[in-house]
């Protein structure tokens, strides 16, 4: 009897419930997603779309004047990612540690505080950086003068072999809260009478939280992780606020996204290129897939996710 | 007394680690907006100290109001921000309903279809999108940012609620539908108002990267009548970077808003996360 009933009738709700959210999706970011993968397959030859299949590709890895810039731009986005798994995401976990204690008082004051660099733009947060570093200021060295450093300090962001990992820790001062209310919440999901337990058996403090705590939330670790490598891969942003389309000094804070960029629109003496800029997009997609995969298929299916 | 003693002694590391790096968030925001209000030598030959009666001076601001249309930039910021928060809200909360509430053939397939785009940036589709804007003669207006919006921020959205309501409880739904409530009454009156505090949270991770974007605002609206506040003031700051005050005076207004909408909906986050621990 139930069967029949679903056979008979349509159930058009499901459909009114999901095409607004399907439509919108599959026609601004799927179809415009392939369209591009299929537009890096061709070129412009007289003011006419002309398909060339892989030309374009060999172009980026094969002639120098792309292929130098395309892996340095690919080896400087791998040192901003390493940095931001290196220092962000530590710090991120120590704070959430620390906040979800649950006799910290201010934890509230704390943790609003420390979100506030995550909500300003890339353009403040570039410019303030570029100001504050500024040896015109003189605020970087008066500070390191202040501590007995000042022979630490240089034109970080002036000089090519201190620019790129600058600009990282700048990111990574940014995006700090964003791991930090993450792990936070997972924390606080905890069950008490997991870690009332534990307490019971004597583990407390460090050890509760080596031992009980960071097993608990590997999955959130293994999720900001992989949320960080999207995001560094297909940053732009504060590049271009920080050192413009040209990424200077001399390409040296050059990522996939900048390079990209330039190559679409075009910057000073260049051309814009949407095919080679597609060309570019296609291998940035690849690359994204590949951690993607190498995440859900290498660590996020060996993780257990704890039901609680 | 030992113990008391250890706690007292690690809450005062605890506190001495927050308040370092509170001040290490802060300090740039601090130095940013103290010197705004000073004259341009002040800036110079004291950074750090806070504007006194001798130092003091408006005199960037005057300049930010009288060259940029930063009311204007506002003004589009907030319509695309509020316009795409609604439809990815909307849409996203009524995909998640339908995911999360009906048996049907391909439920699953359409999910993962949905959840392709949490990891892959739409970026990557920036060629096409423009193109596509161009020949639809969207280019150059704020539905084209919101679009766009749109439908980066549906696929997390309706990950995200499609996991709450999958907790609300089977029995209220169907005394729903014994009550004789359509299944849009369901979702509307019943389901919506017990995820709110998750619709808060898509809300506020969308709201973030939404208003302070610079790529899509670039491509696709670089127009003066369609400006964000992000592009706005970074091209107003491109062109005074001589100008110390201007440079720091539009800094300090990029930075009013957003700390505006923040003391709004910090409280809405903390709940949202709050809630959704407590369950």
């Amino acid at each position: 009897m139930p069967e029949q009933q679903t056979k008979a009738k349509f159930r058009w709700h499901i459909v009114v419930f999901l095409a607004p959210a399907v439509m919108v999706y599959t026609a601004v970011m799927i179809y415009p997603l392939f369209n591009t993968l299929r537009l890096s397959l061709f070129t412009e030859v007289d003011q006419s779309r002309v398909f060339v299949g892989l030309e374009n590709f060999r172009t980026l890895f094969g002639n120098t004047l792309w292929s130098t810039q395309f892996w340095n731009a690919l080896g400087n986005n791998f040192w901003f990612f390493l940095v931001h798994m290196l220092v962000q995401n530590p710090i991120g976990v120590a704070l959430a540690a620390i906040l979800s204690h649950p006799k910290l008082r201010f934890a509230g004051f704390y943790r609003s505080a420390i979100f506030i660099p995550t909500i300003l733009s890339f353009v403040i947060v570039g410019f303030a950086w570029k100001l504050i570093l500024s040896p015109i200021w003189g605020i970087a060295p008066g500070l390191l003068d202040a501590v007995g450093l000042k022979s630490l300090y240089a034109p970080w962001l002036g000089k090519e072999a201190y620019a790129l990992t600058t600009l990282s820790l700048v990111s990574v001062w940014q995006f700090v809260g964003i791991p930090m209310m993450l792990i936070y919440a997972a924390l606080l999901s905890i069950p008490d009478e997991i870690l009332e337990a534990a307490e019971v058996d004597g583990v407390t403090g460090f050890a509760a939280f080596w031992k009980i705590k960071l097993p608990l939330i590997l999955p959130s670790i293994g999720i900001i992780s992989i949320l960080t490598f999207v995001a560094n891969f297909n940053a732009f942003d504060l590049i271009y606020a920080a050192q413009g389309a040209l990424a200077g000094p001399d390409f040296s804070t050059d990522i996939l996204g900048t390079f990209m960029y330039r190559t679409f629109f075009g910057f000073q003496l260049q051309l814009g290129d949407p095919h080679m800029g597609s060309t570019i997009a296609s291998a940035m997609f690849a690359i994204i897939l590949i951690g993607v995969c190498l995440y859900l298929f290498g660590i996020q299916s060996r993780m257990r996710r704890y039901q609680f | 007394m030992n113990v008391a003693r250890q706690n007292r002694l690690n809450s005062l590391a605890a506190h001495g680690a927050l308040i370092l790096y509170t001040v290490i968030a802060l300090f740039p925001v601090f130095v940013i907006v103290i010197n705004s209000f000073k004259t341009r030598k002040a800036i110079f030959r004291e950074p750090l100290a806070l504007p006194d009666a001798e130092s003091f001076s408006l005199i960037g601001y005057e300049t930010v109001l009288k060259q940029g249309d930063f009311f204007l930039y506002f003004q589009n910021s907030m319509i695309v921000t509020v316009g795409s928060l609604f439809f990815i809200l909307l849409f996203g909360a009524m995909a998640a309903f339908a995911l999360a509430e009906y048996r049907f053939k391909g439920n699953t397939l359409m999910g993962l279809y949905l959840a392709l785009g949490i990891m892959i940036p739409i970026r990557i589709g920036t060629v096409a999108i423009l193109e596509m804007m161009v020949q639809t003669g969207l280019v150059n207006t704020l539905w084209a940012l919101i679009l766009v919006y749109t439908a980066q921020g549906l696929p997390l959205a309706v990950f995200i609620l499609s996991e709450f309501m999958r907790q609300v409880s089977d029995d209220l739904k169907n005394a729903g539908r014994i009550d004789g409530l359509s299944e849009y009454r369901i979702f509307f009156r019943l389901v919506l108002p017990l995820v709110r505090p998750a619709m808060a949270t898509v809300a506020v991770f969308n709201m973030i990267p939404i208003w302070n974007d610079l790529w899509f605002p670039l491509i696709l609206a670089p127009s003066e009548e369609v400006k964000t506040l992000t592009l706005g003031s970074q091209v107003f700051i491109g062109q005074f970077v001589t100008d110390w005050n201007a440079v720091l005076s539009a800094l300090s207004l990029a930075i009013l808003p957003v700390m505006a909408l923040y003391v709004v909906f910090s409280r809405q986050l903390i709940r949202g996360i709050t809630s959704g621990a407590v369950k």
